[in-house]
């Protein structure tokens, strides 16, 4: 039996109370929706990318379970500052962390949202911790729309 | 051989102890029930989603595929004869079971919503046109919209919508209002699967009939819970499934009175529902074959007899009473819990607790209180409109079945307050 606090550990629980950048971006030059139509669960992400490819800002507005919200919130965290495609990189080795039977990418790796890890043993719950990363992969595609289904 | 006699005898049984509601006992026909879910006691609360089945209809499923499974309606050997009149008595069942006048008027269909699909391509096709209304409510689960709105791209027909209240009532003047000589037909729900109201259908189709308008009656979660009877109701059509009444999945009925089966082309072409086929022209069988095409789900009836030979045996009355009983201890103790919100406050209201707890997403609590053992659906309920209403994007519902105990919502509330120590 898995651990229910290996998912809602201290860190996720604060990060649904107090999400950081949480919040409409006036002068962002990408932004996607993500929808889960399973859940209702809605969320924008904001990003402003400079001519380097560097992400200057990123946040997100919208409403979700803990598990979507928390981990929207430290990706924000983390992304800041990154190269695009350390933001792709990171997308990548996150979603196979959590959707692969035999996941090669180490935990370290994944930074912060490690602790979105155990997700893994929730299969009905690892698109609410994808949710705002599939979005922000959109946003940089260019594409404006991105749904779960 | 005389089916279903076999399993008569074990419902014997249940004759005796139905004076005294022993729910304690009646767990021990579910084997199910008896299941650990993450270490802890299984507390199964989404019946309203689908129902545990009681050993009776396991029993009768498998003794039919043993001794009496062959294709019905086409052999002239022993086992098809066998498993015809298996899946025939079934029928005649679902007549008595529903109060219907003849056994014809039964179609055995997928579930509810093969049935409404069924009521609004064939019924919808002949008799409404462009110009015609339609009118259904706020309430409606998906499966009582979308076939409407399908059937109103096709014709050019208007789809009405009775609004609701806060509490999840039907707005009965507004219903009245939108109620009109072009109505060609009124389809609604029964019992809500999203709130737990209970419609006044009898009114109701009082109300349409008097206008010239048919009722389409999606009873799905009524079926469950009540005593329903069709002539009483006076309704057109009546659609319920199987799986919600301890059946097995994948078998539900079509009640709809005889001389509108009749004048109804066919949903669905194949065999069975044929008289005669050239390449010319076909000759369409009568109700109910004409609309069964295709060799039907065999087993499914006969284990839906045996679910309603169980509720029967238990009493109907019994099972609502029991029901109301649950419902009315976990609405109060519920109360008690901060920042509950119980969505759904009709006057008449069945076995369904529909509810957010503030600032907790439902999905969070679904998962959280799965690891106590409790089984909460979590979502949208296949009724969108519904949590628009209600400016919700889901909610968390806890529906209660003929084997749930208060025991079991007293596991329920505390896995509650888990959720608040584990979210704060």
């Amino acid at each position: 039996m898995s651990d229910l606090r290996a998912l809602y550990q201290e860190v996720i629980a604060e990060h649904n109370k107090n999400p950081r950048n949480f919040r409409w971006m006036e002068d962002a030059n990408r932004m996607a929706v993500g929808v889960n139509p399973l859940c209702g669960d809605k969320l924008t992400v904001y990003m402003k990318v400079d001519e380097q490819g560097i992400v200057r800002d990123v946040s997100f507005e919208g409403s979700g379970c803990a598990i979507s919200v928390s981990s929207a919130s430290i990706m924000t965290q983390m992304l800041k500052g990154k190269k695009v495609e350390e933001a792709e990189r990171l997308f990548n080795a996150f979603h196979e962390a959590v959707t692969k039977d035999d996941p090669q990418s180490d935990l370290e790796a994944l930074g912060k949202i490690a602790v979105l890890a155990g997700v893994r043993a929730y299969p009905s719950r690892v698109k609410c911790a994808t949710l705002s990363w599939h979005t922000m992969h959109a946003a940089l595609e260019g594409e404006e729309w991105v749904s779960t289904e | 051989m005389n089916y279903p006699g076999d399993f008569m005898s074990t419902a014997s049984e249940y004759l005796h102890r139905s004076k005294a509601y022993d729910v304690y006992s009646i767990r021990a026909d579910f084997p199910i029930l008896a299941e650990r879910s993450n270490g802890k006691p299984l507390v199964y609360l989404d019946n309203a989603a689908t129902s545990q089945k009681p050993r009776a209809v396991l029993e009768a499923m498998d003794w039919t595929y043993r001794h009496a499974y062959a294709n019905v309606h086409r052999g002239v050997h022993t086992l098809s004869e066998r498993a015809t009149k298996a899946y025939e008595d079934a029928r005649t069942r679902v007549q008595r079971f529903i109060g219907a006048a003849d056994p014809r008027e039964i179609v055995f269909v997928r579930g509810t919503t093969e049935a409404i699909n069924l009521v609004a391509s064939s019924f919808g096709r002949t008799n409404i046109h462009s110009g015609d209304e339609i009118l259904i409510t706020e309430m409606e689960h998906h499966s009582n919209i979308v076939p409407w709105q399908l059937l109103r791209d096709q014709t050019g027909a208007k789809l009405r919508v009775a609004p609701i209240n806060e509490t999840g009532e039907l707005v009965m003047e507004e219903f009245e209002r939108l109620l009109n000589e072009r109505t060609r037909i009124v389809a609604l729900v029964h019992v809500s699967n999203a709130l737990g109201t209970i419609n006044p259908v009898k009114r109701i189709v009082e109300m349409a009939h008097a206008m010239g308008a048919k009722v389409l009656v999606d009873g799905a979660q009524a079926v469950p819970h009540m005593r329903v009877d069709v002539q009483d109701l006076g309704c057109d059509f009546y659609a319920f499934s199987s799986h919600k009444l301890y059946g097995p999945s994948g078998v539900g009925v079509l009640y709809g009175r005889y001389e509108l089966l009749d004048a109804m082309p066919p949903y669905q072409g194949g065999g069975e529902m044929i008289r005669r086929v050239t390449f010319e022209r076909s000759d369409y069988a009568k109700p109910p074959t004409r609309f069964e095409a295709g060799t039907p789900n065999i087993v499914g009836p006969v284990g839906l007899a045996a679910a309603i030979n169980y509720v029967e045996e238990l009493g109907l009355d019994n099972i609502a009473a029991h029901e109301d009983d649950l419902l009315r201890y976990a609405t109060e103790a519920t109360a008690e819990l901060p920042g509950m919100r119980i969505i759904g406050n009709a006057a008449r209201k069945a076995s369904i607790l529909s509810f957010e707890l503030e600032g907790i997403h439902p999905h969070d609590i679904g998962t959280i209180v799965d690891h106590e053992g409790v089984a909460l659906r979590a979502g949208h309920h296949c009724a969108m409109p519904v949590m628009d209403h209600f400016k919700v994007p889901a909610t968390t519902r806890a529906s209660f079945g003929l084997y749930n105990t208060r025991e079991e919502i007293d596991a329920f509330i505390a896995s509650l307050h888990k959720v608040r120590e584990v979210l704060g």
